[in-house]
């Protein structure tokens, strides 16, 4: 046998044996997957737990049903993910933006630096109340809930991520006269992608929680909404069709993220 | 009046804990077309020197001038390869060497001929979509070289630009840079710890010495050896002497600065 078929014959078994763990791992996936909502059904069954608050899949799933037939949950889903993505991307892109006119004034973030810390280590949502009041019990102020709580993060951890990038690059530009405003364009900000798109990770979770929470506070539509109100009903079977739901959209999205990671981050690996 | 000039430059580094002197009273001439080398040992301040003659760095005291020009002024007539590659990751080998082009506007597809001509003599044909990571190390220095090259500056200066290539290609890199620089008539300064390549490729040597870097000593390299390549260089009979001579200098420094 000549050295190259060899070299072809390991390389297929190296891939065969990539696929074959692969599959393995998709495996045992399906089997938790499966276990978990049986063991739940059947325990809820039997009363082992009780069907009452725990509710059981087939009940999420007729319920589910139920809604999507009467469009009652498009329109909660709809306007849940709706405030949820325009705060992510609100918070991410000024978190970004101050991220940037900090790095752009030292001395402006040698100031801001005290504020910075008081304003991150404040639970947010404690701030829900003013907003409302503030801004009205409306849309606008449940996207404010879901930006203001990744806002401050994204700005401290990007800017964090534009101070340590390598001098010697910002020394490569300057050598070719370039601008500050050159030197964030093409040194500090693609330096940072990494960091960005791993805050962007972060702030799906975030949002939710914003956003959610200010549901709870003010709306009358969406699934933060339909919690609360499953909740005052007792009616915990949607209380879980919504959590399942905001499950699987912050999965999606977190998805989405993934994407754009694989698109934004080139450097030949 | 001289190409490049310096008058007596001091450098000081602050910090919070403590104030290094890296140069003291440094004034040295260079004339147009003429490739000098810095030789001493590592932190008598020769990069800081470089930073300063490319006005990445004021000095804490002294003036440079460029063709009578601020330093400041003539920064785009200064080609500044760093002592390591720093060749942007996320770039392509093509975007990296193109980019002193895309900084200054000038773009164009004379430009990016010159730029990919220039990558190809360095033996390095086909790598252009390539990302750095996927050379080697002394690929990427000549990947940097290029980068410092294209944009034609009047003055180069390269700080130990051959330190991680081969010996093979460093000879070959010698001979081509030189030859590059010549036939276009560039002033270089080269930072380089082989006494050898100072000799085969300088018109002159400047000696530092440290702690605060000075000028120790300045060999002027006879004319036979300036004609030759540097590879010839080194093979010529009068290498050898001055080869002994700059030695001894540089020994003679030695146990003064043992740190
Ligand atoms: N940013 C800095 N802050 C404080 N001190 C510095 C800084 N950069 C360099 N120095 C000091 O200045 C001196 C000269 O450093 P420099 O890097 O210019 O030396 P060098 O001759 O290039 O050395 P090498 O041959 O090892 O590259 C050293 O003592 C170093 O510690
Ligand atoms: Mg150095």
């Amino acid at each position: 046998m000549n050295p190259q078929t060899n070299i072809e014959q390991g390389h297929r078994r190296y891939l065969q044996s990539l696929k074959r763990e692969k599959k393995w791992v998709r495996f045992y996936q399906l089997i938790i997957f499966l276990v978990f909502f049986s063991g739940w059904e059947i325990a809820s069954r039997l009363q082992w737990i009780d069907p009452l608050i725990f509710s059981s899949p087939s009940k999420v799933w007729e319920l589910f049903l139920a809604k999507v037939q009467d469009g009652t949950l498009f329109v909660d889903l709809s306007y849940t993910l709706f405030e949820t993505i325009f705060g992510f991307i609100l918070g991410t892109v000024l978190g970004t933006l101050l991220a940037a006119i900090l790095w752009w004034s030292p001395l402006l973030s040698k100031i801001a630096d005290p504020y910075l810390v008081v304003l991150n280590s404040m639970p947010k949502v404690a701030l829900g109340p003013i907003l409302i009041v503030a801004l009205g019990p409306s849309f606008t102020s449940i996207v404010a809930m879901g930006a203001i709580i990744s806002i401050i993060i994204t700005t401290i951890v990007v800017y964090t991520s534009f101070k340590e990038v390598d001098p010697n690059y910002i020394k490569v530009l300057q050598t070719f006269g370039a601008t500050r405003f050159q030197i964030f364009k093409e040194a500090i900000l693609p330096a940072s992608f990494p960091v960005i798109i791993s805050t962007l990770k972060v702030n799906v979770g975030l949002s939710w929680v914003g956003v959610i929470v200010g549901e709870f506070l003010v709306a009358s539509k969406g699934l933060g909404y339909m919690i609360i109100y499953g909740f005052q009903v007792f009616n915990f079977t949607l209380v879980m069709l919504s959590l399942l739901v905001i499950a699987v959209c912050a999965t999606i999205m977190y998805q989405l993220v993934e994407l754009l990671e694989r698109k934004l981050i080139k450097n030949g690996s | 009046m001289d190409f490049l000039s310096l008058q007596e430059i001091h450098h000081t580094y602050f910090t919070k804990t403590s104030a290094t002197t890296a140069l003291s009273d440094i004034s040295l001439e260079i004339g147009e077309g003429e490739f000098v080398s810095f030789l001493g040992p590592s932190g008598c301040g020769k990069t800081t020197l470089l930073s300063i003659i490319a006005g990445l760095l004021e000095p804490t005291a002294g003036a440079i001038t460029l063709e009578g020009k601020d330093v400041q002024e003539a920064s785009k007539n200064i080609g500044y390869m760093l002592q390591q590659d720093y060749l942007f990751p996320w770039k392509t080998i093509e975007e990296n060497i193109l980019l002193g082009f895309k900084i200054d506007g000038s773009l164009n597809d004379s430009n990016r001929d010159y730029a990919l001509t220039l990558l190809e003599k360095m033996g390095l044909k086909g790598v252009e979509k390539q990302y750095p990571k996927q050379l080697s190390g002394g690929m990427r220095q000549r990947v940097a070289l290029v980068r410092t090259l294209a944009t034609e500056p009047k003055l180069l200066m390269l700080d130990e630009p051959f330190s991680a290539l081969d010996y093979q290609t460093k000879l070959k890199l010698e001979d081509l840079v030189s030859n590059t620089l010549k036939s276009f008539g560039k002033t270089a300064i080269l930072v380089t710890h082989d006494i050898g390549e100072a000799i085969a490729m300088s018109d002159r040597i400047f000696l530092f010495s440290s702690s605060p870097g000075q000028i120790h000593k300045t060999f002027i390299m006879p004319d036979e050896l300036r004609e030759a390549t540097p590879f010839n260089a080194r093979n010529h009979e009068a290498y050898s002497s001055i080869f002994q001579t700059v030695w001894k200098e540089l020994e003679s420094l030695e146990p003064a600065n043992k740190h």
